[in-house]
C-alpha cells in the first residue's frame, strides 16, 4: 500500500496478528498494519482492550512466546522482528527499539539504583567501563531535567517522585540511543500536572534526537498533543488512520465520529473514551464481521456478513468500513 | 542505615528483658518445689531450709530475679543440680556443638533449597518443578529421627563409610575439618538439613515466581538482557527474604533437635535439654533455655540487619 516516493519506513508492520492461547483463547491482534517513518510520532488510540500494549510488545517480542501465536511481518529499521535469534534480538533490543512502559513504579527494579539500572543499559550494549556509563546515566539524567540528578543517580526508584521515576524511566530507554521509541500510555500513572511536563519533555527528546516512536493512549487529548499521525484501534484491528488534522477534521469510521463528539461537549485533555454505548466485543474468535457492528448507529447488513474493506482514501489515509467505500464508489 | 540499626537493637531489648523474664520464671511455674529432686525424700526440714537459703530461694522473688539477672549477665548461670558444674560451661560446649552441626545442615539447606526453589520458580508447572516441589515437602515431612535411622543403617552399618554416631574421634566434638572429624558430621548434618532445605525451596519456589511475574523482568528484556542478565535482577531480588528465612532455620535448629542429636548421640544442646528435663536440672534447663533464646533474639536482630544492607525498601521502616 505504500507509494515509492516515501522513504523507507523506520517501522512496518503488514497483516500482524497476535494470539494468546490458554483455556480462553483471546484474539488480540487481528491483522494490523502500520508504518512509521524516521522522525515521526504515530499515536495509537483506543479504549482498554483494543491491543495497543500487545501491538507494542510485538515489536520488541516481549509477549510469552510458549502460548503466543503471531502471524504477519514486523520489521524495524530493516531488520525481520519476529525472525531475529536470541543473540540478535537481545542487540537489538534497547538499542534499536526501547520501551517506556506504563508505571514507572512496576517497570523499574526496586533493589537496584536507577544509576544502577542505567549503566547497566549501556553496557548491555556499548563496550564501555561501568564507571563511563554511570558518567552518561548522570548525563541522561540531566538530559530528561531531574532536579539534582547526582543525588537521583544513587537513588532507589521508591525515593522518587511518580514523575521523576518516569523521567528516569525515559533515561533508560535512551541509553543505547535508539532509533525507536515505543511508549506505552507513559502519563497514565501520573498526576494531571505531571502529565504534561512528561508529554512536553517525550515531544521534545523525539525531536531533538531524531527518534520516530509509536505513543499509545486512550486519551485522545495526549494523542494530538504528541503524534504527527494516528491510527485508531478498535478489537485489534486499526479502523482508521491519518494525519492528526484528517483525523480531527475529518473522521470517517463511524467508531472515530464517536470519540471525537464525545470530547467535544466541553471535554478536553484527560477525558476517557467511554461515551459510546455498548462494550468492545470478547476476543474469543478472529472476527468475521465489523468488530465494531454492534454499536454502530450505521450499521448495515453487510457489516455483519463480512469483514468490512480496508479503504484506501488517500496518501497514508485508511478507513475499515463499508460507508467510506460506499461513499468512495458513490465519488467515482 | 545507622538509624536502622539503631532502632533494631532498641526494639531487641524488651524482648530480651522478656525472655529472661521468663526463663527465670520458668523455674516457679514448674509444678513441685525445684529442690525436691536433689534433696532425699527423708530431708528434714532444717535442710530444706537451708538449701532454698543456699540456692537464695528464700528471697521475695523480685530480688532473686535482679540478683540472677546480675549474674547472668556476668555470664554466671549457677550450677546444674545434677552435675554440680557451672551451666554456663556445659551450654557453651554443647551450643559449640550444635552450632557445628546446625550451620553446616543449614549451608547444605541453603544451597539446596536455592537450587530446588529457583528450578522450580523458574520452570513452574513443569515436571522439573513438580519433581523438586515434591522433595521439598518430603524435607518438611520426612520424621528426621526416622531418617537418622535409615541413614545410619545404610551408610554406617551396610557400606560401613561413615560412623554411625558420637561427636568425634575422642567422643567430643571439635571445630577440626579434617576427614576424621568431619566424618562424625555428616550424617548428623545432611539429616538435620533436610527441613530446612525444604523450607528455602518452597520460599524461594515462590519468591522467583513471583518476582518473574512482576513487570520489571519484561522491562529488563526490553533494554537487551538476556537469561544470565535478568536471573542476576532475580537473585538480588530474592536474596534478602531467602536469606531471612535462612536466618530463621539456622535459630530453630540451634535449638538442637532432641530426636536427631539422640539418634546419633551428638552432645548438642538439643541432648542437654533432654536430659534437663529428664532430671529435672532446673539451673541447668534455665540457663540452656535462656542462651538459646538469647542466641534467636541475636540472630533476629542480624538477620534484619542483613535484610537492611539488601534491600534498600527496608531500611526506610
Ligand atoms: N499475556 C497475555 N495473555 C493473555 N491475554 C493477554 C495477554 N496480554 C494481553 N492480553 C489480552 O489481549 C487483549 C489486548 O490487551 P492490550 O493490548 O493490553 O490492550 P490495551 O489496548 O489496553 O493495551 C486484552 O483482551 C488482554 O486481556
Ligand atoms: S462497517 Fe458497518 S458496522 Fe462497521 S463501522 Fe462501518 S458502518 Fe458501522
Ligand atoms: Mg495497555
Amino acid at each position: 500500500m505504500s507509494t515509492p516516493q516515501i522513504p523507507t519506513p523506520l517501522v512496518k508492520i503488514e497483516n500482524l496478528t497476535v494470539r494468546f492461547r490458554g483455556a480462553q483463547t483471546v484474539h488480540a491482534v487481528n491483522g494490523v498494519s502500520l508504518t512509521l517513518e524516521p522522525g515521526k510520532v504515530l499515536g495509537i488510540l483506543g479504549e482498554s482492550g483494543s491491543g495497543k500494549s500487545v501491538t507494542l510488545k510485538t515489536l520488541l517480542r516481549l509477549l510469552p512466546e510458549s502460548r503466543t501465536d503471531i502471524g504477519g511481518k514486523v520489521s524495524v529499521d530493516g531488520r525481520d522482528v519476529l525472525a531475529l535469534n536470541p543473540q540478535d534480538l537481545a542487540d537489538y533490543r534497547g538499542a534499536v527499539t526501547s520501551m517506556i512502559f506504563q508505571d514507572p513504579a512496576l517497570a523499574l527494579d526496586p533493589v537496584y539504583t536507577v544509576g544502577e539500572q542505567i549503566a547497566e543499559a549501556i553496557v548491555r550494549h556499548e563496550k564501555t567501563s561501568m564507571k563511563a556509563a554511570m558518567a552518561r546515566a548522570l548525563e541522561l539524567l540531566e538530559l530528561v531535567r531531574i532536579p539534582s540528578p547526582a543525588r537521583r543517580l544513587k537513588a532507589y526508584p521508591h525515593e522518587m517522585s511518580g514523575g521523576m521515576r518516569q523521567r528516569a524511566m525515559i533515561a533508560l530507554a535512551l541509553a543505547a540511543r535508539p532509533k525507536l521509541l515505543l511508549a506505552d500510555e507513559p502519563t497514565t500513572a501520573l498526576d494531571a500536572t505531571v502529565q504534561i511536563q512528561i508529554l512536553l519533555l517525550l515531544r521534545q527528546l523525539q525531536r531533538d534526537l531524531d527518534m520516530g516512536m509509536l505513543f499509545v493512549t486512550h486519551d485522545i487529548g495526549v494523542a494530538v498533543e504528541v503524534s504527527d499521525r494516528l491510527a485508531v484501534m478498535y478489537a485489534g484491528q486499526i479502523v482508521e488512520t491519518g494525519t492528526v488534522r484528517e483525523l480531527i477534521r475529518d473522521p470517517q469510521h463511524p467508531y472515530t465520529k464517536g470519540l471525537l463528539a464525545a470530547n467535544l461537549h466541553g471535554a478536553k485533555k484527560g477525558e476517557r473514551l467511554e461515551a459510546i454505548p455498548g462494550a468492545p466485543p470478547a476476543l474469543t474468535e478472529p472476527p468475521d464481521a465489523c468488530s465494531f457492528a454492534p454499536r454502530c448507529k450505521f450499521v448495515q447488513d453487510r457489516c455483519r456478513a463480512a469483514l468490512p474493506p480496508a479503504v484506501q482514501l488517500g496518501e497514508g489515509r485508511v478507513v475499515r468500513c463499508i460507508l467510506a467505500e460506499q461513499a468512495l464508489v458513490a465519488a467515482a | 542505615m545507622l538509624k536502622y540499626l539503631a532502632k533494631r537493637i532498641l526494639y531487641v531489648m524488651p524482648v530480651a528483658f522478656g525472655v529472661s523474664l521468663f526463663c527465670f520464671l520458668l523455674v516457679h511455674i514448674a509444678p513441685g518445689d525445684p529442690l525436691t529432686s536433689v534433696l532425699p525424700p527423708d530431708a528434714s526440714q532444717a535442710m530444706q531450709d537451708e538449701l532454698r537459703k543456699i540456692y537464695g530461694f528464700d528471697r521475695p522473688l523480685p530480688v532473686q530475679f535482679g540478683l540472677w539477672l546480675m549474674k547472668a549477665l556476668q555470664g554466671d548461670l549457677g550450677t546444674s543440680i545434677a552435675t554440680g558444674r557451672p551451666v554456663a560451661a556445659e551450654v557453651w560446649r554443647a551450643v559449640g556443638n550444635t552450632l557445628l552441626i546446625a550451620g553446616l545442615a543449614t549451608v547444605i539447606g541453603f544451597l539446596f533449597g536455592c537450587l530446588f526453589g529457583f528450578v522450580a520458580g523458574y520452570f513452574r508447572g513443569s515436571y522439573l518443578d513438580k519433581f523438586a516441589s515434591m522433595l521439598a515437602v518430603l524435607g518438611v515431612s520426612v520424621p528426621h529421627y526416622w531418617l537418622g535411622m535409615v541413614m545410619v543403617i545404610v551408610f554406617s552399618v551396610q557400606l560401613g563409610w561413615l560412623p554411625p554416631g558420637g561427636a568425634g574421634p575422642g567422643g567430643s566434638a571439635a571445630w577440626i575439618w579434617n576427614w576424621e572429624h568431619v566424618s562424625y558430621m555428616i550424617l548428623p548434618a545432611i539429616t538435620m538439613s533436610v527441613i530446612p532445605m525444604g523450607i528455602i525451596a518452597r520460599t524461594v519456589r515462590a519468591l522467583v515466581a513471583d518476582i518473574l511475574n512482576q513487570e520489571f523482568v519484561p522491562a529488563l528484556r526490553a533494554k537487551g538482557l538476556m537469561d544470565f542478565g535478568v536471573f542476576k535482577h532475580v537473585v538480588k531480588n530474592a536474596a534478602p527474604t531467602a536469606l531471612a528465612v535462612m536466618g530463621l532455620q539456622l535459630g530453630y535448629l540451634l535449638g538442637g533437635s532432641i530426636l536427631i542429636e539422640t539418634v546419633f548421640s551428638w552432645p548438642g544442646t538439643g541432648f542437654l535439654l533432654g536430659n534437663a528435663i529428664f532430671q529435672r536440672d532446673l539451673p541447668l534447663l534455665q540457663g540452656t533455655i535462656l542462651l538459646l533464646a538469647m542466641f534467636f533474639v541475636g540472630l533476629n536482630v542480624l538477620v534484619d540487619i542483613l535484610q537492611g544492607l539488601l534491600d534498600p525498601r527496608v531500611r526506610r521502616r
